[in-house]
């Protein structure tokens, strides 16, 4: 039995539709081998795992016969950026398309070799057998010519019930290199003649450079070259520590002009500034009165990606060509913007990703490899590896945007809600390269003729940007959801994890429970009470299971627990959570249960890891994280001052995997962030009964909150 | 300068400023990579390795300081061939994601299971106290290292 595509339709599935030739995706090798070249990026995320497991499953081979190749502009697929949670959506869908189909290739090429009929052949790890006798194997039987074609629609995959490598949990094909110390990393790149960089910023976003003395610093030891352009400044010297020192001494001797002051960084500001404004979602009619209106409103400030490792990129000008080593998780969109920045044709830029640590979004992984291309291009011919400082990385990352969210909703005589109004106010949520118009690299805006910015924006519903899960999933009969968009931003914005649906979820799940409240209602059954999906309530009803949910549980004035829920974009993963806290004056979170349901598990173990590494970073978000900023300057600048959760505070995670292997695979990297955000709001109220609105949830607030 | 370290058992002579962090001369002249610069103020871990027993932070100790004693980095906790117990926790467990912050982790732990055979789960936290980990594999790492002490006991 097989699935069989809608022929109407008339699109392949994910990446593959924008790029059919199936050997952009696959090689088989005469060595027994088969090469994948996804253009989706590991970020540390476990995607390759996935992929490896989609490919070896479609052609009936073992994981191990599977290489990959590192996503390059010279040969890779173009799968834009590798965000938003769809990787197994483009990449895996496409590269289970495109082996079913190379195997379908590889079968006819046998039948025809055997003399038999297609029926009459099986295959096990590569080799074709035939019922009456005789085999080919596939390394053998491909060619070069094999796989230069397009992808056709008539391709027949595996059911779900035939998988035997798709469903389990391979263990990661990255992780013994990582914990034995192997280069993984750009960081560890190493090549030849390597000089080191280093950047010279501004010391704040507005701030432009008068003069510097370079002569004093190139004569310091080992430099090799410093670079100004503008307001940019950089350093490149024979040894790592040579160029820091050079770096140090030049953002010293260097002479500012602080520019214009900066706003204050309180998110409340966003509702007095200029916006763009956009009835997102209305229905019924929202002048609606019930019985009992609430009112509420819910903020977060910005925050940082954080990696752990600064930024990095490695690059070299060679001849006309200049060639990348980067993390950008989009290595084309990048390569866009690198041309238009340094006046190249995009031909002659040669990306290639090499791994960075995690980044949960927009880093700087972008603007790292252009500075890295301006100092390589002061030294022809030599490799220049570059890593941004710590304090570069926490003050000219892109940050994720404050936002405020309004709600406003009624409950009739039943204690059921009858209206509902969302309404957010949010900078941009994406700025990454790629943008129409501009060019959206740091080092862009600061040279002596600098290149603006692209216009900062949303993506479009129904994934959305500031606007992301504003519109419930819940069914109420009338509702209005506004999304005021404030695209200037004192600090550049961009993607991070969940994007706007972080605060968006975080506000409509701690309002539920404050209806909930209003209604007398256990907040498990009132929020099963205004939900139809069925996946939905199986992930509430999942978590508060395991949780061991009683109705209308008290928390004892210091301990309590409390719950949310969302599905991902409204279209992609559910996600329910329970959250435990302790709290004196300090919240400590002891405990989460959690369900969530990807569609079809390609990898559970993957799955989970994600999961509770989503439901961990947000409890950090939660309880501690803030980027600050005064007058002129980022003033957050190290893990002092931007502290996030250690192991002493991590809570215990328990999460169970609702696997659905009939319905399709959807992604597992965001989703958690504004539930777990509003369970532990939840969980405080519970424990307390004072409600947070303001994250995050520090020391001061829950005195100032339990003191009023 | 000219100064000799013993690294993972070997003296290794190198010629580097005193002054220079022992992370550079690690990663940049003894190709030692698996140590990672994180944040080069001793507040994240990632560059940790074992100096006379006890984990230290390797981006702002400078060299010179690291002179007669043995140095240990995670390329010395086992090999391919024969993985430290800790390494084959941490692949039982699929205790990483980006896995940046796992070479200190695991050279934070080997200091603690060489003094502390049975560790409690809040010595293995405070432990790793000078770790950061971003991707929110703290349970996975913790129940990894409880996996190798176990393992290590021979229970």
């Amino acid at each position: 039995m097989a699935q069989v595509k809608d022929p109407a339709a008339r699109k392949l599935p994910g990446s593959l539709d924008a790029n059919r030739r199936l050997d952009r995706w696959l090689q088989i090798n005469s060595d027994g081998t088969v090469t994948v070249t996804p253009g989706k990026v590991e970020i540390g995320q476990g995607i390759l795992t996935a992929l490896v497991q989609v490919v070896a499953e479609e052609l009936d081979i073992k994981v191990a016969r599977i290489r990959l190749a590192p996503a390059s502009t010279a040969f890779s697929p173009d799968e834009g950026i590798t965000s938003g949670s769809r990787s197994i959506q483009d990449s895996g869908l496409a590269l289970r398309h495109a082996a079913a189909e190379t195997r379908d290739l590889l079968l006819a090429r046998a039948a025809q070799k055997l003399g038999v009929t297609l029926e009459n052949l099986t295959v096990a790890d590569g080799v074709i057998s035939a019922r009456s006798g005789g085999t080919a194997t596939y390394w053998e039987l491909a060619t070069p010519d094999l796989l230069a074609r397009e992808a056709t629609f008539d391709v027949v995959e595996k059911l779900p019930a035939e998988h035997v490598v798709v469903g389990t949990s391979l263990a990661r094909v990255d992780i013994l290199g990582k914990i034995t110390g192997k280069p993984s990393y750009v960081q560890d790149m190493v090549l030849p003649g390597m000089l080191h960089g280093r950047i010279a910023r501004p010391p704040g976003p507005r701030a432009r450079l008068k003069s510097v003395d370079v002569k004093e610093v190139e004569q310091m030891p080992g430099v090799v070259a410093v670079v100004r352009d503008g307001s940019f400044l950089g350093v490149v010297a024979q040894r790592e520590e040579q160029a820091i020192r050079a770096e140090r001494r030049l953002a010293r001797i260097a002479q500012w002009d602080a520019g214009e002051e900066l706003p204050d960084s309180d998110p409340r500001r966003l509702q007095t500034l200029a916006a763009e404004t956009e009835v997102i979602s209305e229905k019924g009619d929202p002048a609606t009165a019930g019985a009992r209106q609430l009112t509420a409103e819910y903020t977060k400030p910005y925050l940082a990606h954080a990696s752990l490792a600064p930024s990095c990129a490695v690059a070299q000008q060679d001849g006309g060509k200049l060639k990348i080593w980067t993390h950008s998780q989009g290595i084309y969109p990048l390569r866009g913007d690198m041309a238009q920045a340094l006046g190249m044709a995009e031909a002659d830029i040669i990306i290639t990703h090499a791994e960075g640590a995690g980044c949960y979004g927009h880093n700087a992984a972008d603007d790292v490899t252009l500075d890295a291309a301006l100092l390589a291009r002061a030294v022809p011919g030599k490799p220049v590896r570059l890593q941004w400082m710590r304090e570069d990385e926490f003050a000219w990352e892109p940050f994720s945007s404050p936002m405020i969210v309004r709600m406003n909703a009624a409950l009739d005589a039943k204690g059921n809600i009858v209206n509902w109004s969302h309404e957010l106010w949010s900078h941009a949520h994406s700025t990454r390269p790629g943008g129409r118009g501009g060019v959206n690299l740091t080092a862009a805006w600061h040279l002596e003729k600098p290149l603006p910015a692209a216009k900062p924006g949303n993506p479009p519903l129904p994934g959305g940007g500031s606007h992301r899960n504003a519109v419930p999933l819940y069914d109420f009969p009338n509702q209005k959801i506004t999304n005021h968009l404030i695209r200037e931003s004192p600090l550049r914005t961009s993607a991070m994890r969940a994007l706007g649906g972080h605060a968006n979820a975080f506000a409509i799940e701690c309002f539920i429970d404050e209806l909930a409240e209003a209604a007398g209602a256990d907040p498990v059954e009132f929020r099963l009470r205004h939900l139809k999906d069925t996946r939905a309530k199986a992930v509430i009803e999942k978590a508060a299971q395991m949780a061991g949910w009683k109705p209308n549980e008290k928390g004892d004035g210091e301990r309590g627990r409390g719950i949310a829920f969302a599905r991902y974009k409204n279209l992609a993963a559910y996600f329910a959570v329970i959250a435990e806290v302790q709290v004196s004056e300090e919240v400590r979170v002891k405990r989460m249960w959690a369900a969530v349901d990807v569609g079809q598990a390609i990898n559970p173990d993957g799955v989970i890891n994600q999961i509770e590494g989503g439901i961990i970073q947000t409890v950090s978000w939660t309880l501690k994280e803030r980027i600050d900023f005064d007058r002129h300057v980022v003033t957050t600048r190290n893990w002092t001052d931007y502290p996030i959760l250690t192991f002493v505070e991590a809570p215990e995670v328990e999460v169970a995997l609702i696997n659905r292997p009939e319905s399709p695979p959807v992604g597992a990297g965001e989703g958690t962030q504004g539930p777990v955000s509003a369970a532990i709001a939840n969980a405080i109220h519970n424990a307390l009964g004072v409600r947070m609105r303001d994250m995050p949830f520090t020391r001061e607030r829950i005195v100032a909150a339990l003191s009023t | 300068m000219a100064l000799t370290l013993n690294v993972n058992g070997r003296l290794r002579e190198v010629v580097v400023d005193a002054e220079t962090p022992l992370l550079y001369t690690l990663r940049n002249d003894l190709g030692l990579i698996g140590t990672r610069y994180g944040c080069g103020l001793g507040m994240c871990g990632t560059c940790t390795v074992i100096i006379d027993g006890k984990p230290v932070q390797s981006c702002d100790l400078p060299v010179s300081a690291a002179v007669g004693k043995q140095i240990t980095t995670v390329e010395a906790l086992g090999t391919d061939e024969k993985l430290h117990p800790l390494q084959q926790a941490f692949i039982a467990e699929q205790a990483a994601q980006c896995g940046y912050c796992a070479s200190g982790i695991l050279m934070a732990a080997k200091a603690l299971l060489d003094v502390n055979k049975d560790p409690s789960d809040a010595d293995i936290r405070s432990a790793l106290e000078g770790n950061l980990c971003r991707c929110g594999t703290h349970g996975r790492i913790l129940r990894a290292i409880k996996l190798a002490a176990k393992e290590m006991r021979g229970a």
